[in-house]
């Protein structure tokens, strides 16, 4: 059974000036045990989708849709059940992994409060585990008397990270974990999140705009445009033979060194990505579309069938494999 | 191949050097140490070219480049531009400043929120008196792709996305018509379908302009999208520098070797451990040793070098366009 269904979801945020519709019907799947990316430029709705996910959206934002985990509806849970859910099933790490510590705590004691306050573990047990954790993520234990400003970038990360796996959840969720992280540092991180994956057999919904790194750690890319998914397929396809113009651009934005194709060619998508609140008509691509049709700005896209285990929203998927 | 890359290739042999850095240090005191951030460049910029300089955070690219813009006194060493040591006064540090043009990272912090892009580009003009601003402005926009740029002029920062951000930023730069551009970071917080199109704009400002770019960055991918050369930092000096095709498809340095191999789909990866540098505790032998995949495996002892790695200084790369590495194993190993 998978472990994350999610069907049609939608989230519309409701401000001042009207309704900013951020996701717009996402149906996906996540096996026990596997790791999907989840693409797409600032602004598509990627955070917005995790935080659905856990219930940790603002609350003039409404949800649409289903999102079951392990077979329970998150959306209609008791908030009783979600705080449970929130620990020991799924927990998330949040981009820029500075704010999310307390800078006046130590960061064992801010590694423990869960593990205390739903009543895993006694203080004793509490230190032993925030120990093995420490250690699981790389960090000597005496690091649990160190505060936030004592520690690097990477390894504040880390303790996000370990912070995440207290309570031993099913799933993951780590949104653009290395985003602000040098080139080692992120190597450091993503080889802890593949490792532990692996070995834990965690399931991880891992966020980026940066296709490279989410096809080196994840089985599956998702990529979203203003809202919408436009493709969904094995990662080694999208990254590499992407059916979507917009995650062919996304890809091409991150050369390969020493391919001479991209040698002083660097590749960009021109445009700015809509503004939610007046979406393009028809393909809401076509604006920025290299190979846009006529019919792109009145036609209704949805994802189409690209191979298998693979689908992507454009009229040029559909013909194609209409076709065949 | 393009014409871009053709005629790049050709201006890449034997520039004459435009900005150079000659035995380059810069220390700061810290927590009564010394930091040696900069210890000991040589770096020559040529007309038209555009150098990455490339490094894990904390190696000292910002303020070799603060340095080179005459923002940051060096310790000893100099830096130099056209030919003539630069003259610290204030009014020569005003000229060169025209010359030599910062463009900062994360355009969101470099922008007043309460400036118009008019005003934003048009500042740099009016501090150093130029005529006809409006033009000079509408100019800029222009190059920076900002177009038509009247339909810009009286937009707040706050109505552009990331993107039209940077080019503003850079529009800003042009302004004063300079003959370098010294970028860090410039697309470190932008998104991955704009930084083609910013870079790509540097390349063209190369191709139109002339102009001359040092591009600071922890992305080989950038130096490998728009970069002649590339020098790669580690602790305050550069370990290895010459043509991006070389240095890039085949490092010898190992901090390089490093640094490439932990790039998505690199077959075997050397992922460092331990802390980023600090430059107040240097150590001593090669710099890199402490955290050497090359020593730590064996292979420098087997050629017999472990004993220099370790105790040995290696001397400063000279200013010289070809590839070259800082390494007692690269020596013998070739
Ligand atoms: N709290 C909020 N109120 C109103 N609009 C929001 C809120 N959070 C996000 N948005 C809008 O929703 C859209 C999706 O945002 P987000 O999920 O953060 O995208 P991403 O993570 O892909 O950058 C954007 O247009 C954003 O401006
Ligand atoms: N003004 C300063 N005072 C003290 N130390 C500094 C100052 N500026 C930079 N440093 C130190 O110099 C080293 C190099 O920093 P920097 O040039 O910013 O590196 P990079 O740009 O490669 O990340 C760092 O250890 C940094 O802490
Ligand atoms: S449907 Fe049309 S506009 Fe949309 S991505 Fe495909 S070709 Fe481009
Ligand atoms: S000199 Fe020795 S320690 Fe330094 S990089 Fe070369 S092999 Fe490694
Ligand atoms: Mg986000
Ligand atoms: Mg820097």
């Amino acid at each position: 059974m998978s472990l994350l269904e999610l069907d049609d979801l939608s989230v519309t945020y409701r401000i001042a000036s009207g309704e900013v519709p951020a996701v717009r019907g996402v149906s996906l799947t996540l096996d026990s045990g596997a790791a999907l990316g989840v693409a797409g430029e600032s602004g598509s709705g990627k955070s917005t989708l995790a935080m659905a996910l856990l219930r940790l959206l603002p609350r003039d934002a409404r949800v649409g849709g289903r999102i079951l985990l392990d077979g329970e509806d998150v959306i209609t849970m008791k908030w009783g059940r979600m705080r449970a859910v929130r620990w020991a099933e799924a927990s998330i790490v949040f981009q820029g992994a500075q704010h999310g510590l307390n800078p006046v705590r130590r960061i064992g004691d801010q590694i423990a409060e869960p593990l205390l306050v739903h009543g895993l573990a006694k203080p004793d047990a509490a230190r032993r585990r925030v120990a093995e954790l420490l250690d699981q993520v790389g960090l000597p234990a005496w690091r649990a008397r160190s505060y936030p400003h004592e520690l690097s970038g990477g390894q504040r990360q880390r303790v996000m990270i370990a912070m995440a796996l207290g309570c031993k959840p099913r799933l993951i969720i780590a949104d653009e974990p290395t985003t602000a992280l040098d080139v080692m540092v992120q190597a450091q991180v993503l080889t802890l999140i593949k490792e532990l994956v692996a070995e834990q057999g965690i399931s991880l919904i891992m966020i980026s705009h940066d296709l490279s790194v989410l096809s080196d750690v994840c089985d599956r890319l998702a990529v979203m445009y203003a809202g919408r998914l436009v493709e969904h397929g094995p990662s080694a396809e999208v990254f590499h033979d992407a059916r979507h113009p917009y995650s062919r651009a996304l890809a091409a934005a991150f050369p390969t060194v020493g391919d001479p194709v991209s040698r002083l060619a660097p590749k960009g998508l021109g445009g700015d990505p809509p503004d939610p609140m007046r979406l393009p008509g028809g393909c809401s691509f076509h604006p920025r579309c290299p190979v846009a049709l006529d019919e792109c700005a009145t036609l209704d896209v949805e994802l189409w069938p690209a191979g298998e285990h693979h689908s992507a929203a454009c009229v040029h998927v559909k013909e194609r494999e209409g076709a065949q | 191949m393009t014409e871009t890359q053709a005629a790049a290739e050709a201006v890449s042999t034997a520039r004459p050097s435009l900005l150079e850095a000659r035995d380059l240090h810069v220390e700061f005191a810290s927590r009564g140490r010394r930091a040696r951030a900069v210890d000991g460049v040589n770096l020559a910029i040529g007309e038209g070219e555009i150098v990455a300089l490339v490094g894990e955070s904390g190696c000292g690219k910002t303020t070799l480049a603060r340095t080179l813009l005459g923002l940051e006194r060096p310790t000893s060493g100099e830096v130099r531009y056209d030919g003539a040591a630069l003259d610290y006064g204030s009014r020569a540090l005003k000229a060169y400043r025209r010359q030599v043009q910062l463009v900062l990272q994360d355009p969101t912090g470099s922008l007043n929120p309460r400036h118009t892009v008019y005003e934003a580009v048009a500042e740099g003009p009016r501090i150093h008196g130029l005529p006809d601003e409006r033009e000079v402005v509408t100019e800029a926009l222009s190059r920076a792709g900002l177009r038509p740029p009247d339909r810009f002029f009286l937009r707040y920062p706050h109505e552009l996305s990331g993107g039209q951000r940077q080019r503003v930023v850079i529009a800003g730069a042009l302004a004063l018509n300079p003959k370098v551009l010294v970028a860090d970071e410039p697309v470190a917080s932008l998104d991955a379908s704009v930084r083609g199109e910013i870079l790509a704009l540097l390349l063209r400002l190369r191709e139109e302009l002339g102009l001359s770019a040092l591009v600071v960055t922890h992305d080989l991918g950038l130096a490998w999208n728009i970069a002649d050369r590339v020098a790669v930092m580690y602790l305050g000096r550069i370990v290895e520098s010459g043509p991006v095709e070389q240095v890039l498809t085949a490092p010898r340095h190992p901090y390089t070797q490093a640094l490439m191999s932990v790039l998505p789909e690199s077959p075997e990866r050397v992922v460092l451990t331990g802390e980023p540098p600090d430059p107040t505790r240097i150590p001593g032998g090669c710099r890199f040793h402490a955290r050497c995949q090359v020593l730590a495996s064996g292979k420098a002892a087997e050629a017999g070098v472990d004993g220099k790695c370790r105790s040995e200084l290696l001397d400063v790369l000279p200013a010289v366009p070809g590839a070259q590495a800082a390494c007692h194993y690269a020596e013998v190993a070739g």
